[in-house]
């Protein structure tokens, strides 16, 4: 079974080591850089998983959360939100938001890879 | 022959006996028994020192100089006790519901309690009231020397004695006169005294007559045989002499201060004045009776050149008849006594209340509050008044030597104190009368009167005959005996004629002319309408006139604006036919509903029932509510100001704090755009070292590749926090301008190929190199970097196909204008406004940058005097940088 993430990131750079990570994982990795479509491309795409930048164009991580989780077959899809900013309020937000799992930028590979199992392996046991 | 020593006697016995009736009279009226003594026959008797010495004596010596003409002065006040005791009763009531104490009180109290004409009027007075003084002692000094002719061995010396007369008069005066303040209060005392002396000089005078007609004469018929072939009994009457005669007296009773104490200040009840308005004249017709019997009879029998002045007394002495010469100077002495008492009395107050008193008030102010002992202050400067004004007369009365001089002054006088009746009786019945109006008219008149008949009268010392001949600096029409060049007039007449007609036109003018205050105003009405407002309540009806003194109460309580609305407003519903609206009691009813949002509803009450209804609250207790209400008027309007204030500091706080609030959330942007900026390469590099750290079999491609991101981001890093330094010197004023000379060509050459080095993308710079040839002063490496940034930013965002950046400078009035403009599609409208701010990155594409450029910019030119813009409607994206020329000229 193939596993798919949806990464939405405008930084090339980031979006290139993310990439190579799960790759190399087994997840077929497809990646989004504008905020304003975001939540049609993810509803498009059906991912298993999706990983989301909170400073993007157009319109900003924690919209798009918010809108997704109220689209009645997202309610359950895991989301891992990577933010650069960086403040307890943004933690606050995104919590209330309905995220899955939030990490700071800069991260560790590990974490990531953590995270995206552990999201993983809870949607799965459900 | 009676003695001397005897008549001195009789004359301290007289004396001594009015002491002891004015006291007993104010013992009694203090234990409030005596009801007699405010009976009409005392007010009537009182009014009696009309008949002064001047007219005990000068009558009969009057009578035989000129013959019938000495009737004109009884004929003047029994025309107005007869024919006008309506206006009398409107002068008493308006005096009683005033408080009046003096005629110069009630002139001041009627122009809108004007201090000015108070002490008009009481100069006035005392200049004409000092020689009446004068008179009277004169008339007793000279029957003293009547006696002492005919007693030489006597103690009699003239001087002296009109000095213990005059002294005498000031401690009766004094005495009966300052017991009390309130001139509600009245001079029982005094009045009773003066009454008797009306009885004795009547009676004196009636017993000569009666000893003259059956006595000397023997009867009634022979009497009036002598008194046809004398000169006197001619019916000789020169109209014009008449007239103004009667007139004068006329005047003179109604202004003479002293009649003024006893008419009005000294009134009981109303009512008396309709039994004085037939017992009066009844006196004076009495007091006349004999006049001519005993100037014919005393020109029979006197020796040629005797003074016929004294007749009443010569004429019984020259009988042996020595009792009742002795009565007739007891006569005479009332009369002059009375006169100067009362005189005295009525000058003090006018002296006291309106020329010391606002003196000792002004200088009281300097020293703070006035004391509580006001009331002993005013006595005093009564008493002190009635000493000055008495040793004024005895002055006068040496100065002028006793001489003939005074024989004319009680005429003088009428005519002084005559310029008083166009304001007086103008204020009783003419609204219109202003203050301004009762001055001019009073001034002119006062003028008048010293320079036509005072001043000549007085002899070549104040008057130069050349004057009187040719007129002041040979102006023959200003002749004071011939104004205008009217000759061969009476003096008395012409200066009676001319002042007061000038008088009374110079009144009218200026009372037309001016405006009244409000006190003037509602005083004018308070006068004029005296009679309405102590009339009974006749419910809300009301008169066009109330409603004029309506709109002055409502304009005071309002203000001008709002009251002439409310009442046009009024006056418009009702059909609009006059200006002020009728007062219905509709239009009544409004008014109090609009004053009580003012004044309360008590009050409005109150003020609008005194206007229309007539109650019980007087005028001031009016205006002192309007006042009032004036008062917490500016009061709350001081509290509206303050509450303004107050809730402008709040707003300004508000504004303070929603300024505070925007820096720190700008603050807090600003942070969490820099650790954005920072943590997004930190990221990559972090995510790139550890995959090539971690990761084993990477082809030496993806070496290559993820170390050349690594080393891109840490180059972005630094850029950055380049930028981050460079604007934050910049912002805090610390930076160090490093000034140098060169053109502007070479500073855009070094730009152009500093901002292109390195690049693969190909933008094109137009340039016109001669508009270029401009020199500059300025930090060249500051305004190189903002050149530098501008090309870089055309070469990033440019989107057209083949990118093109025109820079065109201009020398534009003093200052270099440069501008980058490329031919992109430029920066969206909503935008632009955006692109100076931190961080303000526009558009979608990440090119390199943190945004903080056009920033530091904007800094810069600051920095150097000048100014970055953005050019709205340029086609592509255009900026200006001005630069002031005059920058470089100063620097020097």
């Amino acid at each position: 079974m193939s596993r798919k993430v949806l990464l939405i990131e405008d930084e090339p750079n980031i979006a290139e080591a993310i990439r190579f990570l799960l790759t190399r994982e087994g997840w077929q990795v497809e990646t989004h850089g504008d905020g304003m479509d975001a939540v049609q491309v993810i509803q498009d795409a059906k991912p298993d998983l999706v990983i989301l930048d909170v400073m993007l164009p157009g319109k900003n991580g924690m919209d798009i959360l918010r809108d997704l989780r109220e689209l009645e077959d997202m309610q359950n899809l895991p989301v891992l939100m990577l933010t650069a900013r960086g403040q307890s309020r943004d933690r606050e937000m995104a919590e209330n938001a309905g995220v899955s799992r939030f990490m700071t930028k800069p991260f560790s590979n590990a974490e990531v890879l953590t995270a995206v199992r552990d999201l993983h392996a809870q949607a799965s046991r459900l | 022959m009676a003695t001397l020593n005897v008549l001195i006697l009789v004359c301290l016995g007289y004396v001594v006996l009015l002491f002891g009736v004015a006291f007993a009279a104010d013992r009694m009226a203090a234990a409030g028994r005596g009801k007699w003594l405010r009976s009409p026959l005392i007010y009537t008797l009182s009014l009696s020192i009309y008949c002064t010495a001047w007219t005990f004596y000068g009558a009969v010596g009057n009578a035989a100089r000129s013959g019938l003409e000495f009737v004109t002065i009884y004929l003047g006040p029994t025309l107005v006790m007869v024919s006008w005791w309506w206006g009398l009763r409107k002068l008493v009531r308006i005096g009683r519901s005033q408080r009046v104490t003096s005629i110069a009180d009630l002139i001041s109290s009627r122009y809108g309690k004007s201090n000015t004409l108070a002490v008009c009027v009481t100069i006035l007075a005392v200049l004409g009231g000092t020689p009446y003084i004068a008179l009277q002692l004169q008339s007793i000094t000279l029957s003293f020397s009547i006696f002492a002719e005919a007693d030489p061995s006597g103690l009699y010396r003239e001087g002296s004695s009109v000095f213990w007369v005059a002294a005498g008069l000031a401690m009766f005066a004094i005495l009966f006169g300052t017991r009390n303040l309130d001139a509600n209060e009245r001079h029982h005392g005094v009045v009773t005294a003066i009454a008797l002396e009306s009885v004795v000089k009547l009676f004196a005078l009636l017993a000569v007559g009666i000893f003259v007609v059956w006595g000397v004469a023997g009867g009634i018929g022979p009497m009036m045989d002598r008194i046809d072939a004398s000169e006197i009994g001619q019916w000789n009457v020169d109209a014009g002499r008449w007239t103004t005669f009667i007139f004068l007296s006329a005047a003179a009773f109604v202004c003479l201060p002293r009649m003024f104490q006893v008419m009005v200040v000294e009134n009981d009840d109303e009512g008396h004045l309709r039994t004085a308005a037939w017992a009066f004249p009844l006196y004076l017709l009495l007091m006349s009776l004999f006049v001519v019997p005993i100037a014919v009879i005393g020109l029979d029998l006197m020796p040629e050149g005797s003074n016929p002045d004294l007749f009443v007394l010569t004429v019984p002495l020259s009988q042996g008849n020595d009792w009742l010469a002795m009565l007739s100077f007891i006569g005479g002495f009332s009369s002059a006594t009375s006169m100067v008492i009362v005189t005295a009395m009525a000058l003090s107050t006018m002296v006291s209340n309106h020329l010391v008193m606002p003196i000792w008030l002004n200088m009281q102010e300097g020293s703070g509050s006035v004391s509580g002992d006001v009331r002993n202050i005013v006595l005093l400067a009564r008493r002190v008044s009635i000493a000055v004004i008495m040793a004024l007369g005895y002055f006068y009365y040496s100065l002028s030597g006793g001489g003939t001089a005074l024989a004319s002054i009680g005429l003088v006088a009428f005519a002084g104190i005559s310029q008083i009746l166009p304001a007086l009786v103008g204020g009783l019945f003419w609204r219109g009368a202003t203050r301004t109006g009762a001055l001019v008219g009073l001034s002119v008149g006062f003028v008048l009167w010293i320079y036509t008949l005072l001043l000549p009268g007085m002899g070549a010392a104040w008057m130069p005959e050349t004057v009187l001949q040719n007129g002041p600096f040979g102006l023959g029409w200003l002749r004071p005996q011939a104004l205008f060049g009217i000759e061969g007039i009476d003096p008395m007449v012409h200066t009676v004629m001319w002042s007061m007609s000038l008088n009374t036109i110079a009144f009218c003018v200026a009372s037309l002319l001016s405006f009244p205050s409000p006190l003037e105003r509602l005083q004018g009405a308070q006068f004029v309408n005296v009679f309405d407002h102590s009339a009974a309540p006749r419910g809300w009806t009301g008169s066009v006139a109330q409603s004029e003194d309506l709109m002055i109460m409502t304009q005071r309580i309002l203000g001008a604006g709002p009251a002439q609305e409310f009442f046009q407003s009024e006056a418009e519903q009702q059909g609009g036919r006059s200006r002020l609206p009728e007062p219905t009691p509709g239009f009544l009813e409004r008014l109090e509903r609009e004053l009580s949002g003012s004044v309360g509803a008590a009050t409005a009450h109150a003020m609008i029932g005194q206007i229309v209804g007539g109650s019980s609250v007087s005028v001031e207790d009016l205006l002192a509510v309007a006042d009032e209400s004036a008062q917490m008027l500016e009061y709350s309007s001081q509290l509206e100001v303050k509450s303004a204030e107050l809730s402008r500091t709040a707003r300004q706080l508000r504004e303070a704090n929603t300024k505070l609030t925007q820096v720190s959330e700008q603050k807090d942007s600003f942070l969490s755009q820099v650790s954005h900026e920072l943590r997004t390469p930190m990221t990559s590099i972090r995510a790139f070292s550890e995959i090539m750290r971690d990761t084993q079999g990477l082809s030496a491609e993806e070496q290559t590749r993820y170390a050349a991101i690594i080393h891109d981001e840490a180059l972005r890093l630094t850029r950055l926090l380049d930028d981050l330094l460079d604007l934050s010197v910049l912002e805090s004023g610390q930076v160090n301008l490093n000034m140098g000379d060169d053109s502007l060509r070479s500073v855009l050459d070094r730009a152009v190929s500093s901002a292109l080095a390195g690049t693969d993308q190909q933008l094109s710079v137009r340039r016109s190199l001669i508009s270029e040839r401009i020199p500059l002063h300025t930090d060249l490496d500051r305004l190189g970097q903002v050149f530098i940034n501008l090309i870089s930013n055309a070469q990033k965002y440019c989107d057209a196909a083949e990118p093109v950046l025109t820079i065109s400078a201009h020398d534009v009035g003093g200052q270099v204008v440069i501008d980058f403009t490329d031919n992109g599609s430029g920066i969206p409208p909503e935008a632009q406004s955006m692109v100076f701010e931190k961080f303000a990155r526009v558009g979608v594409d990440k090119v390199g940058g943190a945004g903080l450029g056009l920033a530091i910019c904007r800094e810069i030119m600051q920095r150097l005097g000048g100014e970055i813009s953005y050019l709205p409607g340029q086609g592509g994206a255009a900026f200006r940088i001005s630069l002031p020329l005059a920058y470089r000229q100063a620097a020097q």
